[in-house]
């Protein structure tokens, strides 16, 4: 886990008394909500369509137990008895009244927690595996070097106001679980020749109105330079990014009319200004860190105890969650087990206090207390014996948490859409949930396979949607929703940006395109084991919307 | 001629607003003031713009509105439905969760 230093401490407790004297200001006519804006989004605080919204940071998606009730406290005590996780890692409410939230910020104080970076102009939360310290096919724990950007990127004065806002990802295992290409920085772990742990470093990528996949702009930065080459981009784009229009004012436009060439050689010039600065990371100061990460005492067990394979077999809808659900784990006898927050027919990314408060205790039984928050809006128990699988499977049934979908079409990223967003165009949750209805047979989906489909309600792409193997882009159309289809994107290794494949369609008619999409790709598969976008690569587009726009 | 009202979200809680004949806000668009011409709204404009110097409201705008024989305001975009009433997905949340 990360944890607060004094600075850290010090620093949020200040912020509190400031926004409480902030929001005090604001009510009796001091701050005029021109000045008060800004201040509040520094704080996480938007104002939306029905009520303000507080977006409270989980850092790179990692928090704990006493965490988990601290948010289900605010859930019911401030909130509408609920939250929603995001695919930045982090959580928000949807309700909160303006003067409960200086109060709402002291309670998650008391836990380490704040709302700092989740909005305005800055770097904001770095986003992670959510497999971190525990994939199989990890190279090194890249929360270690997560935790080196928050505290390097906490409140930068010199990036506080950036051209627009900044994210960043770090992976250290060979799948790409954290979707790197598609953020403005993105960091791969890797061990050069030599043996030495460095970073593939990316740039450039991202979703919104216009889409890009990041560029490599360089191959290995051994690992002790990463905050100066950092700084050297951030740099970069503070000086050269556009502030005149903020639609082209991400790095992605810097680098896409600048050019990598070009760009690496200005972050170069830059980076060999500050290289050996006191950016460069001690090895000690790496190897301190890193404990905060270490691995808990596992047990010595061994896989697939008899225990496990006796409740698979004597336990149908057990033995589907394992299947879908649980992943290896590096150690023997351990599973990482996925909790889907995507129950059928329920809006993506909710969750209700009770349910929160129900995740905490199991996390305290069967998980070391840990918790994960995934950028796809599920949670991840990461330590969990496998002869203790199916206690927990049975205390997430009781609430509603057992739902063995993970990866498959009922598994969608959606945006709060219409419904509670004041940027958005079209609604999403209601789309994300009558496919969900539509392919609620849990066989049905698992004979379609791994197929990611990802829901936006306006061009923001907050919803993925760009990078979705099936995308779902709301828009408005002379006073009507409008959803278009996107095919083809992807957000792993293979990263790419979906085609849209014809005209759109209403909000009746959505679901049912959706269904003739999976049903073609079922019907044109060479086999079971070719996937949807392996169809898709092979076929493209054309037997699709042949098979959509038939007269 | 395109009929508007005035609406915003309260300071306090962002709950959405209206603008009323009498001056206040109300949470029910069906008491909304309907404005026409060119007067009425710089009328409305101008309480709008004093309510947010008061600390009543912030991001006040017109919104376009429909208005039956008997009277009956309608509204005309989903947007504005959705304001009006609450989440589509959540019957038990916003101002519909309230009638």
């Amino acid at each position: 886990m990360y944890r607060y230093d004094e600075f850290d401490h010090s620093f949020v407790t200040q912020r509190v008394t400031q926004f409480r004297d902030q929001v005090a200001r604001r009510l009796s006519g001091e701050l005029s909500e021109d000045e008060f804006k800004p201040l509040r989004l520094m704080n996480g605080l938007y104002l939306q369509l029905h009520a303000y919204m507080l977006r409270v940071a989980i850092p790179y998606g990692c928090f704990n137990a006493r965490q988990m009730r601290m948010l289900a406290h605010i859930a019911r005590t401030y909130d509408k008895g609920y939250g929603h996780f995001t695919t930045r890692q982090n959580i928000q409410y949807n309700w909160p009244v303006l003067q409960d939230v200086p109060a709402i910020l002291d309670d998650l104080a008391s836990v380490e927690m704040h709302a700092l970076q989740t909005s305005g102009n800055c770097i904001r939360n770095t986003t992670s595996d959510q497999y971190a310290g525990v994939a199989t096919d990890e190279i090194e724990d890249p929360r270690v070097y997560c935790e080196i950007i928050r505290q390097w990127s906490s409140i930068h004065p010199e990036f506080t106001f950036l051209p627009r806002k900044f994210k960043v990802a770090v992976t250290g295992a060979r799948t790409d679980r954290a979707a790197i290409r598609v953020h403005d920085i993105g960091l791969a772990l890797k061990r050069n020749e030599s043996g030495d742990i460095g970073f593939e470093v990316y740039v450039g990528g991202g979703q919104g109105r216009t889409p890009m996949i990041a560029r490599l702009i360089c191959e290995f930065l051994p690992r002790e330079h990463l905050l100066s080459y950092l700084e050297a981009i951030l740099r970069v784009y503070n000086q050269y990014g556009r502030r005149d229009n903020k639609y082209k004012a991400r790095i992605k436009i810097l680098v896409h009319e600048t050019g990598i060439d070009e760009i690496r050689t200005r972050v170069d010039e830059e980076w060999a200004r500050i290289k050996d600065s006191a950016l460069s990371l001690p090895a000690d100061e790496i190897e301190r860190i890193n404990r905060y990460f270490a691995p808990p005492d596992y047990e010595n067990l061994v896989d697939q105890p008899s225990v496990l394979a006796a409740m698979r077999f004597e336990h149908r809808d057990f033995d589907r969650w394992v299947r879908a659900n649980v992943v290896a784990h590096k150690h023997p006898g351990y599973a990482i087990a996925n909790i889907s927050l995507k129950p059928i027919g329920d809006a993506p990314g909710d969750i209700t206090a009770e349910q929160m408060d129900r995740v905490a205790d199991l996390a305290e039984r069967y998980s070391l207390g840990e918790i994960r928050a995934t950028h796809e809006q599920n949670l991840t128990l990461a330590h969990v014996r496998q002869d203790a699988l199916f206690d927990l499977w049975q205390g997430l049934d009781e609430v509603g948490l057992a739902t063995a979908n993970l990866g498959m079409i009922s598994d969608m990223i959606a945006c709060p859409g219409l419904d509670y967003c004041s940027l958005a165009n079209a609604r999403a949750i209601p789309v994300a949930q009558r496919i969900s209805t539509r392919f609620a047979d849990l066989e049905r989906q698992y004979s379609i396979g791994e197929l990611k489909l990802k829901i936006s309600g306006c061009i923001n792409a907050c919803g993925h949607h760009h990078v979705g193997h099936i995308g779902i882009l709301g828009v408005d159309r002379k006073g009507l929703e409008n959803y278009q289809i996107t095919l083809g994107g992807s957000a792993d290794n293979a990263a790419a940006i979906g085609q849209v494949i014809g005209p759109g369609f209403g909000y009746d008619e959505v679901v049912d395109a959706v269904e003739k999409i999976v049903n073609t790709y079922v019907d044109v598969r060479t086999s079971c084991d070719e996937t949807f976008l392996q169809t898709f690569q092979r076929v493209g587009m054309e037997p699709f919307r042949e098979r959509l726009y038939a007269a | 001629m395109t009929l508007q009202m005035m609406t915003a979200s309260r300071l306090l809680d962002g709950e959405v607003v209206y603008l009323c004949d009498d001056g206040t806000w109300s949470e029910d668009y069906s008491s909304a003031r309907v404005v026409a011409d060119s007067a009425e709204v710089a009328e409305a404009q101008t309480i709008a713009r004093d309510a947010e110097r008061a600390q009543t409201i912030v991001g006040a705008y017109l919104a376009k509105v429909g208005r039956a024989d008997d009277g009956t305001l309608s509204l005309l975009s989903m947007k504005e439905t959705i304001r009006a009433t609450g989440p589509t997905t959540r019957r038990d949340l916003g101002k519909q969760a309230r009638v």
